[in-house]
Order: C-alpha cells, then sequence, then structure tokens
C-alpha cells in the first residue's frame, strides 16, 4: 500500500501515526489502571506499526504519473478483504451468543464470555466490522466509477479505512473488558467516539472531493445514497454521543441526556442508524451491482427520486416507534407510528425499482448466484421494511415489543438484506478489481447462495414463531383473570426456537466461509492482461492530479 | 452521452444519462405507487386527528379521541381488578384452612398460583419447586422452618437471613474457615455426618474417623442439629441424616459446608407480594407436597 501514496503523502502518514502513538501513550499513561489504558496500549501499538510501515517506504521510489489514468483501487480490495473477515468472526460471535441462549453453559463461566459482553460484540461486528468496511470500500469503488475521477489523493481513503478499523477494535475488545456506555449500536466510549468523529469527516470531505472532480454532468443515485449514509451518520453519531468522561483517566463517562429525552436520543439514533447506516448505504450499493450485473437499465429515474428523498425525509422522524408504550409522551408515539406507515411507500418503491430492473434479466437470475443474491436482497429489503412498518402500529408493537419477533426483523434485514446485497455486491466486485476473468468457482458461490438462503429462512421463520408464541403467552388470561403464564413458561416454549435459531445462522455462517474462501482463492488467481474496459476510467479524461 | 435511446424490452426511453454504463428509464411513477402513497397518507392524517399527535409549545393536539396512555392503563387495571374482585376479596377474608376446604377456591389457587409461583419462585427453587444446588426442594417432607401452612406463610413473608424485623436466621458457622475445628476435625465430624445416610460407609477402615467425628459431632453441632442429628426448625438446621440435602450430601461438599459454613438467603416477600398473593402461594406450594410426596 504505501508504495503507492506519494512522498509527501508518505510524510505525512508517518506524522500522522506519531500523532497516533503520542494520543496512545496519553491514555495509557492517564488511564493507569482503568481499563483505558489497555486501548492506549492498543493505540500506540497501532501508531508504531503506522509509523515503520510508512516510514519503511519513505524513500523507496515514488508512484508515477501514470497512476493517475487508473481509479485508486488499493484501499478498496483492504476493505473489501477486511470486511470479510470481520463476517466470518462476527458471525462466528452470533452463534456463539445464540448458543448461549439455547445452553447457557456455553459462557464457561467467564465475565468476558458472558452474553451481555458477547452480543455487542457480534453486533458490532456485523454491523460496522462487516457492514461498514463493504460500506466504505463499494462507496470508494462505486463513486470513482459513477464519475469517472480518480480519488483525490491516496492518504485519505487509507486513513479512513485504518481509523475506522481501529474504531472497530477499540470497540469490539472494550466489550470484553467491560467498557461500554450500555447505548445500544453505540456503546464505545467517548475517546473511541472522538476517534470515529475524526475519521468520518474526513470520509465525508474525500468523498465530496471525489464527486467535484467528476467528469460526468450529473450525480448518479447510488452517491446519493452513500452521500446520505455518510452525512446523516455524523450528525447522529455526534448528537447520540454528547458525553462528559468522568476524567480523561477513565474510559466511564456519562451522557449529557437525562431521562426519557436520552431514551429518546437513543433511539433517534438507532432508528437512523438503521436507516442510514443499514438501509442507505446499502441502497447505494444495489443502484450501483444490481444494473451492472443485470447488464439492465435502472426501472425508473422518478421512482429512485420519489424514494430517496421520502426515505430520507420519513426515516427522521420513525424513531419513537422503539419507545411505544413507554414514559415517553403520547403525541410523541402517535408521530412516530404515523411517519413509520408513510415511510412504507418510498421503502417499497426502491424494492420495486430493484426487481422491476430485472425485466429483461430473468434468465440471468435463475443463471447466476450473484444475482440471484441481489434480487433475493431487494426481497428481503422488501419485506422487511413492510413489517417493520406494520409492527411501528402501536397495538401491533404491544405484542410484538420485547419479543423475539423483533429479532425475527431485524435478521429479515440484516441477513436477507445487508449481508445478501453485500455478497451480492462482492461477487461482482472482487473479479473486477483484481482483474480476474471471474471468480475462483462460480459452484462455490452457488452453495454460498443457498446456505445464506436456507439459514435466513431457518432464522427468521424460528423467530417470529416464537415472537409471536411469546407475546401471546405474556397476554394470556386465565378466565379468572391471572396470567396463565409465567415468564419462565414461554421460555421453555422458546427453547426449540432456539436451538432452531442457532442451526439457521450456523448455515449462514457456513456460507460466508465458504465466500471468504472463494474470495480469497479469486485473489490468488492469475491476473487478465488487460483490465476491462470498465475499469479504467476514458482516455480523454486523465484524471487531474491529486494534491 | 446525452443520447436517449430506447430500451428493448420495456420499450420505454433511457434519461439520456449514463454511468460506467448504467443508465436510467424515464418510466413515470406507476399509479399503483401514487394510490399506496396516498392511502398511508389518509392514515396518517386521521390519525393526527384522532389521537394526541403534533407539538404546541408547551401542550399538543389532544386528538378527538381525547385518549391518553396514562389513563388507559390506570383504566384497565381497574377492570381487571374488578374482574378478580370476586374472588380476591373471598381470599383475603378467609384462612388458609377454610380456602383449603373450598374446592372452587383451591382450583384458582392454583392455576394463579402456577404463574406467581413460575415469575417469584423457580428462578431458585425450580418450575417444579424441586430446588437445585443451594435451594431446598420444597416438594419434599423435610422441611428447614415447618411445613404446616402457617410456618410456610411466614417464612416467606419474613424470608431467611433478611433483614426483616422478624427475619429468621440459619446460621451455620464457617468452623474451618474461622479456626474453631482444625483441618482434621472438620474432615472427622463430616466423616461423621456421611455416615448417618450411607450406612455402608462404616467399613473397617472408617470407624475410627467415625468415631472420632461422632465426638466433635456431639460437642460442636448438636446444639443445632441435635443429637440425632435430625435438626431443629428452631434454628433453621437442617435434619441431616436423610436423603434431602440442600448443598449436597456427597462427603467433599459436606466437608465444604462445615469448612466454609452456609448461609442460605431466602429473600422476604412481605412487601413485594400482597397478603392475598403469599396465601395463594403458601397453599400452592403446599398442594405441591401432596401431590408429590
Ligand atoms: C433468591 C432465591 C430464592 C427465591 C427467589 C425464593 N427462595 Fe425460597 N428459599 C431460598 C433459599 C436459599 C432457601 C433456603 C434457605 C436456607 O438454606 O436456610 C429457601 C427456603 C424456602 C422455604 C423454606 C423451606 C423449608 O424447608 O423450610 C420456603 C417455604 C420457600 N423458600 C418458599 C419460597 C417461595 C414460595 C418463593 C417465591 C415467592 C421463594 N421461596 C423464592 C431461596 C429463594
Ligand atoms: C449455630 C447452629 C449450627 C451449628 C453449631 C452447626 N450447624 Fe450445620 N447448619 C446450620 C444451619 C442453620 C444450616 C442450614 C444453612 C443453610 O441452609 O444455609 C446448616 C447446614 C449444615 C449442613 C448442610 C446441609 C445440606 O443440606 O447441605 C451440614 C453438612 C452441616 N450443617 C453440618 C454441620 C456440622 C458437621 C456441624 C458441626 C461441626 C454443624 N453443622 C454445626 C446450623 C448449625
Ligand atoms: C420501513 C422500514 C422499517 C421500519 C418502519 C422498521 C420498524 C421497526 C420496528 C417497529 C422495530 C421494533 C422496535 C421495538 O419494538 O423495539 C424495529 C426494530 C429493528 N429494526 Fe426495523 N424497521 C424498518 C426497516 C429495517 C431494516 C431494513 C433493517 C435492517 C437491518 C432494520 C433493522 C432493525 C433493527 C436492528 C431493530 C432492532 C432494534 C433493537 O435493538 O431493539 N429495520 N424496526
Amino acid at each position: 500500500m504505501s508504495v503507492t501514496l506519494t512522498r509527501n503523502e508518505r510524510q505525512f502518514a508517518n506524522f500522522i501515526s506519531i500523532i497516533i502513538f503520542a494520543f496512545g501513550v496519553f491514555l495509557a499513561a492517564a488511564g493507569g489502571n482503568d481499563p483505558l489504558s489497555v486501548h492506549g496500549f492498543i493505540i500506540i501499538a497501532v501508531g508504531i506499526a503506522g509509523f515503520f510501515f510508512t516510514a519503511d517506504a519513505l524513500y523507496k521510489p515514488e508512484p508515477t504519473e501514470e497512476r493517475l489514468s487508473y481509479y485508486y483501487d488499493e484501499p478498496i480490495k483492504a476493505g473489501v478483504v477486511l470486511s470479510m473477515a470481520w463476517a466470518v468472526f462476527a458471525m462466528f460471535m452470533g452463534v456463539w451468543v445464540a448458543s448461549q441462549l439455547a445452553w447457557p453453559n456455553l459462557a464457561f463461566e467467564g465475565a468476558w464470555s458472558s452474553f451481555g459482553r458477547l452480543r455487542p460484540v457480534h453486533t458490532t461486528g456485523v454491523i460496522f466490522g462487516f457492514g461498514g468496511n463493504a460500506l466504505i470500500a463499494t462507496s470508494f469503488h462505486v463513486v470513482q466509477r459513477t464519475s469517472r475521477a480518480r480519488l483525490p489523493d491516496q492518504l485519505s481513503p487509507w486513513f479512513v479505512l485504518v481509523g475506522y478499523n481501529l474504531f472497530c477494535i477499540l470497540a469490539v475488545t472494550g466489550y470484553f473488558i467491560g467498557i461500554t456506555q450500555s447505548k445500544e449500536y453505540a456503546e464505545p466510549e467517548w475517546y473511541a467516539d472522538i476517534l470515529l468523529v475524526i475519521v468520518w469527516v474526513t470520509y465525508f470531505v474525500l468523498y465530496l472531493r471525489t464527486i467535484a472532480r467528476r467528469k460526468e454532468p450529473h450525480i448518479y443515485v447510488a452517491n446519493w445514497y452513500y452521500m446520505a449514509f455518510i452525512l446523516v451518520v455524523a450528525i447522529l453519531h455526534v448528537v447520540n454521543n454528547i458525553a462528559i468522561p468522568v476524567s480523561l483517566g477513565h474510559a466511564k463517562s456519562y451522557t449529557a441526556w437525562a431521562g426519557v429525552q436520552d431514551a429518546m436520543v437513543q433511539w433517534w439514533y438507532g432508528h437512523n442508524a438503521v436507516a442510514f447506516f443499514l438501509t442507505a448505504g446499502f441502497l447505494g450499493m444495489l443502484y450501483y451491482y444490481l444494473p451492472v450485473r443485470a447488464q439492465r437499465p435502472i426501472f425508473s429515474y422518478r421512482l429512485s427520486i420519489l424514494s430517496f428523498w421520502g426515505i430520507t425525509f420519513f426515516y427522521m422522524w420513525a424513531g419513537s416507534h422503539h419507545l411505544h408504550y413507554t414514559a415517553l409522551p403520547h403525541w410523541v408515539q402517535t408521530l412516530g407510528m404515523t411517519f413509520s406507515v408513510m415511510l412504507l411507500v418510498p421503502s417499497w418503491a426502491s424494492a420495486g425499482n430493484a426487481l422491476m430492473t430485472l425485466n429483461g434479466a430473468w434468465g440471468r437470475v435463475r443463471d447466476d448466484a450473484t444475482l440471484r443474491f441481489i434480487m433475493i436482497a431487494a426481497v428481503f429489503y422488501g419485506l422487511s421494511t413492510f413489517e417493520g412498518s406494520f409492527m411501528a402500529i402501536r397495538p401491533v408493537n404491544a405484542l410484538s415489543h420485547y419479543t423475539d419477533w423483533t429479532v425475527g426483523h431485524v435478521h429479515g434485514g440484516a441477513l436477507g438484506w445487508v449481508a445478501m446485497i453485500t455478497f451480492g455486491a462482492f461477487y461482482t466486485l472482487v473479479p473486477s478489481l483484481w482483474r480476474r476473468e471471474r471468480m475462483y468457482s462460480a459452484a462455490l458461490v452457488e452453495v454460498h447462495f443457498w446456505l445464506a438462503l436456507a439459514g435466513t429462512l431457518v432464522y427468521v421463520f424460528a423467530m417470529w414463531n416464537s415472537g409471536i408464541i411469546q407475546g401471546l403467552m405474556w397476554r394470556t388470561y386465565t378466565e379468572e383473570g391471572s396470567l396463565a403464564y409465567s415468564f419462565l413458561d414461554s421460555l421453555v416454549a422458546m427453547y426449540p426456537y432456539y436451538i432452531a435459531r442457532a442451526f439457521g445462522g450456523l448455515l449462514f455462517l457456513l456460507g460466508t466461509i465458504v465466500g471468504a474462501y472463494n474470495i480469497w482463492m479469486t485473489i490468488k488467481a492469475a491476473p487478465l492482461a488487460v483490465p476491462r474496459k470498465s475499469d479504467v476510467p476514458y482516455s480523454d479524461a486523465v484524471a487531474v492530479p491529486g494534491e | 452521452m446525452g443520447i436517449e435511446e430506447r430500451d428493448p424490452v420495456s420499450g420505454r426511453k433511457t434519461t439520456g444519462h449514463e454511468w460506467n454504463g448504467i443508465k436510467e428509464l424515464d418510466t413515470p411513477v406507476p399509479r399503483g405507487v401514487l394510490i399506496f402513497l396516498i392511502v398511508t397518507h389518509v392514515f396518517a392524517v386521521i390519525c393526527w386527528f384522532l389521537l394526541p399527535a403534533w407539538p404546541l409549545g408547551s401542550t399538543f393536539t389532544k386528538g378527538i379521541l381525547e385518549t391518553d396512555q396514562r389513563e388507559i392503563v390506570e383504566e384497565k387495571l381497574v377492570r381487571a381488578a374488578a374482574e378478580r374482585a370476586s374472588w380476591m376479596e373471598r381470599i383475603e377474608s378467609a384462612t388458609l384452612k377454610e380456602i383449603q376446604a373450598d374446592e372452587q377456591l383451591m382450583s384458582i389457587v392454583n392455576s394463579t398460583g402456577h404463574q406467581l409461583f413460575g415469575d417469584n419462585c423457580a428462578a431458585c427453587h425450580g418450575v417444579d419447586g424441586k430446588g437445585r444446588a443451594n435451594y431446598p426442594d420444597l416438594t419434599d417432607e423435610d422441611w428447614l422452618w415447618g411445613g404446616s401452612l402457617d410456618a410456610i406463610a411466614n417464612t416467606m413473608r419474613v424470608g431467611i437471613n433478611t433483614d426483616h424485623p422478624e427475619a429468621q436466621f440459619a446460621i451455620m458457622p464457617s468452623f474451618g474457615r474461622d479456626g474453631i475445628l482444625d483441618r482434621d476435625q472438620v474432615r472427622s465430624a463430616a466423616a461423621y455426618v456421611y455416615s448417618l445416610s450411607n450406612p455402608d460407609y462404616s467399613t473397617a477402615d472408617n470407624i475410627d474417623r467415625i468415631a472420632t467425628g461422632r465426638n466433635v459431632y456431639l460437642s460442636s453441632c448438636a446444639s443445632c442439629h441435635g443429637e440425632d442429628a435430625r435438626g431443629s426448625q428452631r434454628v433453621g438446621a437442617p435434619n441431616l441424616t436423610d436423603q434431602y440435602w440442600i448443598y449436597g450430601g456427597d462427603l467433599q461438599t459436606i466437608v465444604t459446608s462445615v469448612h466454609g459454613g452456609r448461609q442460605g438467603h431466602m429473600p422476604t416477600w412481605d412487601e413485594r407480594l400482597t397478603e392475598a398473593e403469599i396465601k395463594i402461594l403458601t397453599l400452592y406450594v403446599n398442594s405441591l407436597q401432596v401431590e408429590d410426596p
């Protein structure tokens, strides 16, 4: 990687490594006996590694000007590999926590391996590790291709990627040793949050600079979605994480929000994390890799506009459906409910736009597992948004809330939509990035597809059943007006479904491992002599040299 | 670029833009989508009229129905209490013996007791009340503090080793750790106790140790567990001669009990459950006993 940087960039990278090192030293020293110092040492290690890595390259020859007539794909490759590594790790953790729910002894009486700590390791690992790296990698790919412009410099993409993964590592290692600010999907503490702000602002600026250099008169839909994702995640992250650390030497901090306002801010964040991280970003992915793979034009530009503005506008208001029947004032709940229902049409419009785009390519869907991944992703996207809008209606939520139904909904979205679209995108992206003719094995893509689909269906059906049974048991009364079941009775009833869910998760994990292997073997195969036309910017548009 | 083409499959024109080979059709938004959009918006507007919805400075629109979730919950609680009042009042006023004699009330006790026991007691005593390591079996005839209805009700009310003003204290001293007995004495006493429920253990090899243990027992343990080791419900000391154990009846666990002592904690339910609920649970626990001797 470092040889693709110019000398100035190498020096600057060297300098940044020293700052990171110094930051680590500060945390380690100030932390003392606080777990904070563990994170100080991790940051020190990253600083040292970065320093030697860039110092080593300082006096190697600089890249030639010829690079500017190609896209800058090195960080994308790293992002894909990181994403798959996180996927295998975090989905394994998922299977582990799922098994703990069926067989609690699998926590082995360790504090670090208890359910409460492993669960955020799983969620952070899949959402931010797997999903986040996939979004960063594909966004770099898509923005260059659809703007016909090279990334403006070589350093910022690496800074974004490395900084982001450092954030993920701080998050995950923190949970193991008990560091969390106990806000769901926003567990990392203040210093990790500050790091992410810096990384994210760099990311946004990098994206805007690339768009500004574009050779196309119009900005393609995928880029609208990626930009919405980056911008809104920045706002959400900052607002939800405003907190005051106990001291600069403590990992612990206290949030600036209190009581029901804290809950509302958290779920405004939580829901829009679903909306802009797990939806908008991946819709950006869909809008690029679907038409490329299907070789069909997007069904309707106007529908794209309608759904983009619908989604960005309505989602913002819907967060309170996570707090139905709580201390949150009734009127806020009504608003959350109605905006969630209005959100359905723009959401379905996106799913419909995707499926209609496949008209004329259904033969290919049948033969090509990669395109089938994308198609199934769109179907699950439609399914989980319908389900979400339905569950957001208060009386329905009265049944579904706190039950496994929510978990079923989440995984319809997470496995069926987010993961499937990512795999579809990767199988399209990997051969093109590494200039291979095709994936190492089409049969393994097929195997992965069926494992993933079977895993998702087993998982989601188990949780629907379990959730509805749970919800009904909790509200069944005897003739005399007493509750018919105790909570324990409902746990006993869930036991078979928990086993089924762990099995479904295992299938999905196996599929992911097959996918990782296939991608790895593709990377190891011999490259094509001549790059694809779509991977080289038109020669009349040699990119402007970066700064 | 910039040239509109006609897509042969759909017959639609493209918008004329192209990004690395990607094109878009200018298909108008399908009518179904628009209708559906209107339907969801109408639904929302109706909700806004009927329910509390929009903020207005320090207040908010109350909605035509004038509902409020707090009032709804309160009404529901009142209604639920009214539904249960017919039998609840009878349970409140009757004595335990009277309820026990009333078949209809007992069937209510059993169905209600099942849920109350599941939600409050089963985490420690097991769904079936049979206990598990460290938590006593409530279905056997072996009682620490007495198995009469009144004794069970009292144990529930004040708990064991709690800070309730009338709490019952079950303190098994830590003989080994506190240095009251030396290592050998602890092992001997344990061996003696073990032999009480395991006659096979009294072999020629062990007979001396058991005899020493018996002496230790008589001087250090009998005050609580009784000379015959059949326990005492006055101080909650368990019977050591039977097959029912709280912590375990194998030699090693007995050594651990004697060395480190035991102070099991049974919470008080005085303020957490109503008088009627305690009655229901008392009868329910008692019925576990009858059904499953
Ligand atoms: C936190 C765990 C815990 C819970 C919950 C609990 N118990 Fe107990 N209970 C105990 C322990 C421990 C003992 C034995 C104390 C000892 O060893 O001295 C005990 C003892 C008892 C006894 C006395 C047994 C005897 O032999 O005299 C009764 C009766 C009893 N529990 C009933 C209940 C009922 C009814 C409930 C539910 C309302 C309940 N317990 C909830 C832990 C618990
Ligand atoms: C001060 C009274 C007292 C004395 C003295 C005492 N015990 Fe205990 N013992 C108890 C009580 C009370 C318990 C029940 C503790 C509990 O349930 O948590 C108990 C429990 C036990 C148990 C565990 C029973 C089970 O079911 O697992 C053993 C074994 C035991 N005692 C043996 C002894 C021996 C041996 C001695 C003498 C060295 C002794 N005890 C002296 C009060 C006493
Ligand atoms: C129209 C779109 C959607 C709506 C209206 C919606 C609505 C809801 C509702 C009502 C809940 C349950 C809240 C509760 O009772 O606690 C929920 C939970 C959740 N949804 Fe969605 N959803 C939508 C789409 C999605 C998608 C596409 C994903 C992608 C993965 C997703 C991920 C989640 C997650 C992770 C949770 C769990 C939150 C928690 O931890 O409690 N949702 N959603």
